[in-house]
């Protein structure tokens, strides 16, 4: 906890005294812009700055000034962990590594022109361009639900604001009153996100509200460690959650965020808090520059991230269309470097390293009850493909879980520095 | 407001270490002192708790930690030819030194009172354990040269490698970029909570260390993992990054 602490207090200081480094070395600099503050783009602008040490003129784009990462919201939910544990400001990378830091919306790329158009008017033209924005969701995804329903029946699938409201919701839910979820179907971002959720809503629940009952519908036949949540689920919260799969009509699903019921295949359930999860697509920055395909996401060289549809443009974490890598914080992070080291190349003369990439995924499931799932990867012509995986087993004893939630700590510690600091 | 609340905390710690730093060779519990335990058990609990990482003895030298002759009565971080973390640093120039009573509270909790510690090691619960341990560990510092069977502390032999193997001088910049991939969970800075810490290692031991998550002599799925898929100059080159990596 101490150390998170500093963290905070650090980047607050350094936010402070300045948000914006002046160019200094003259405009013969090649340019790098990064839209997106999150685990991508905040991994890829700190590495390619740093360690460019000055050669690259580096800006990044990012609506908010405060970033609170996915990733451990569900902790907070679960009462585990604080929001403010979790939101990070972008003091610390515009001081010490020069990072331009612009707080606005990209709104436009223009990729002939090689410019980005931003919000408040200016435009930024770069040399190369990574685009990291994360998800939007699929408007027709459940029918009834849209994003102006959000405040009704929360996603709380982008932390902040969202997580604070479902938290609410469940907390003051009626006695014996039923949570459901919509999951979303496949892909989307955090695959065990939605199971780690339901384990907090139940673990809340199981103190607060002990008669009150949880109800998935899911349009997907599997889930991300499904033996391992159903395990736990079985041991902290017997019959408190229900899962209703395609089997029985989960994948014909919609919701009325008026009359808080939600429609399984023509059979309507009146609930008392709704979390839809709907599907998703890249972020709409990525299909504003036009490199997103039918799918809604954008395919990129496995070799080093760039978008399959322009070599200047690079596309990072859950917005990218890459193989095997699961949509995660992690995996962002890992592709981030990797896009760095290229843009580096091409534009100073650093070494070329072939590409490496890894991801694990933490889920908590109860009190000290962690678990892990994750795998090496390696780039194919064809897309980034899985090597070796491990997972935690259904058994493991009570010691080994704990370490495993520790380790889950130890890791939300090192991947926020190494976004950060 | 900050500035008051700092000082505040300062002044506490200073307090906390000032009454830790006056406690006597023996430990203070509510029923009275509690005197050195038996070394001669304590020396089985070093060889399983500490050994991996610190010799002590005649010609003991530093390795992943430093060496603890004499470490009754040294100021924290007080070896000059060793690499501490910045907070243990902090808080031996703030006055912190080792006695039985603070060797206690760092071996039971390290994060306790070290929030930064380099030191990788979760604590040991059991007071009679402690009492034990420092009772051999003690003898190191009376007199260590004079102990007639004190030759260094056996190093902990994890995986025999062949010479040259470890004779590969490791591709530092290689090693930067490698190790992009470990920073995602350990800290560059050293900071060692609930993932340990992988800085300033001498080479040889991280290059062990990785030979044994390869061979599956050491446990853990990830690092197994990870481990697998590098190579003996992959290894190498992490090692030489880590051994002088800047924080």
């Amino acid at each position: 906890m101490e150390l998170k602490r500093r963290t905070i207090l650090g980047s607050m200081a350094a936010g402070a005294a300045i948000l914006s480094a002046p160019a200094v070395l003259g405009q013969t600099r090649p340019r790098v812009v990064v839209i997106g503050g999150g685990s991508g783009g905040a991994t890829a602008a700190r590495y390619i700055a740093r360690d460019s040490q000055g050669a690259i003129d580096v800006t990044l784009v990012e609506p908010t000034r405060m970033y609170y990462t996915c990733y451990f919201s569900n902790l907070y939910i679960g009462g585990f962990w604080e929001l403010a544990d979790m939101g990070h400001s972008y003091g610390t990378l515009a001081a010490r590594h020069g990072i331009n830091v612009v707080h606005d919306w990209a709104v436009g790329v223009d990729r002939d022109a090689q410019t980005v158009t931003l919000a408040g008017g200016d435009t930024l033209p770069y040399d190369r361009l990574v685009i990291s924005p994360g998800i939007d969701f699929r408007e027709d995804s459940v029918p009834g639900w849209s994003v102006a329903a959000q405040n009704r029946m929360p996603h709380a699938y982008k932390a902040g604001s969202q997580s604070e409201l479902l938290k609410a919701q469940m907390e003051n839910m009626r006695e014996g009153g039923t949570y459901c979820m919509v999951a979303p179907p496949n892909p989307y971002r955090c695959p065990p996100g939605p199971y780690e959720r339901i384990s907090m809503v139940a673990h809340v629940l199981s103190e607060r509200n002990p008669t009150a009952k949880i109800l998935i519908v899911d349009p997907k036949e599997n889930f991300s460690k499904q033996g391992l949540f159903e395990d736990g689920w079985a041991r902290h919260y017997p019959g408190m959650i229900e899962r209703v799969g395609p089997d029985f009509g989960a994948d014909n699903v919609s919701v009325d965020p008026e009359a808080m019921t939600v429609s399984i295949d023509g059979v309507i359930e009146q609930v008392d808090v709704c979390n839809v999860i709907p599907g998703q697509k890249a972020g709409r920055i990525a299909e504003l520059a036009g490199i997103t395909d039918d799918s809604g996401w954008a395919p990129a060289v496995p070799a080093n991230m760039k978008s399959r549809m322009d070599d200047k443009v690079y596309i990072l974490g859950d917005a990218a269309a890459q193989g095997d890598m699961p949509k995660s914080g992690f995996s962002a992070n890992s592709q981030a470097k990797v896009a760095a080291n290229s843009i580096r190349h091409e534009l100073t003369d650093a070494r070329l390293f072939p590409a490496r990439y890894a991801n694990t995924c933490w889920s908590l499931i109860g009190t000290d009850d962690g678990v892990k799932v994750g795998a090496s990867y390696e780039a194919t012509e064809e897309k980034i493909a899985s090597v070796e995986g491990f997972i935690s087993q259904v058994g493991e004893d009570a010691d080994l879980r704990r370490q495993t939630y520790e380790e889950s700590i130890g890791w939300y510690n090192g991947i926020v520095a190494d976004m950060f600091s | 407001m900050m500035g008051n609340n700092v000082f505040r905390t300062l002044l506490g710690a200073g307090a906390i270490l000032a009454g830790l730093g006056a406690a006597p060779l023996a430990a203070q519990t509510g029923s009275g002192a509690v005197p050195l335990g038996d070394a001669a058990r304590g020396a089985g609990l070093w060889e399983q708790e500490c050994a991996a990482c610190h010799e002590m003895g005649r010609g003991a030298e530093n390795g992943i930690g430093p060496h603890l002759n004499r470490i009754f009565s040294r100021r924290a971080a007080g070896l000059d030819d060793f690499v501490y973390s910045g907070s243990i640093t902090r808080m031996g120039r703030d006055g912190l030194r080792w006695t039985y009573r603070t060797l206690d509270a760092y071996i039971e909790n390290p994060y306790a009172l070290v929030s930064g510690t380099r030191m990788s090691y979760a604590g040991l619960p059991d007071a009679q354990d402690r009492a034990d341990l420092l009772g051999y560990i003690r003898q190191f510092s009376d007199m260590p040269e004079d102990i007639p069977e004190a030759e260094p502390t056996a190093r902990r032999v994890e995986i025999d490698l062949p010479p040259e193997v470890l004779a590969i001088r490791g591709d530092r910049e290689w090693g930067e970029y490698l190790a992009s991939e470990c920073l995602t969970c350990h800290q560059r800075d050293g900071a060692a909570m609930g993932i340990p810490s992988i800085t300033h290692w001498p080479e040889d031991r991280f290059v062990a260390a990785m030979h044994a998550y390869k061979e599956g002599l050491r446990p853990h799925s990830v690092m197994q993992n990870v481990a697998r898929r590098l190579d003996n100059e992959e290894i190498a080159a992490l090692a030489a990054y880590f051994a002088t990596i800047d924080d």
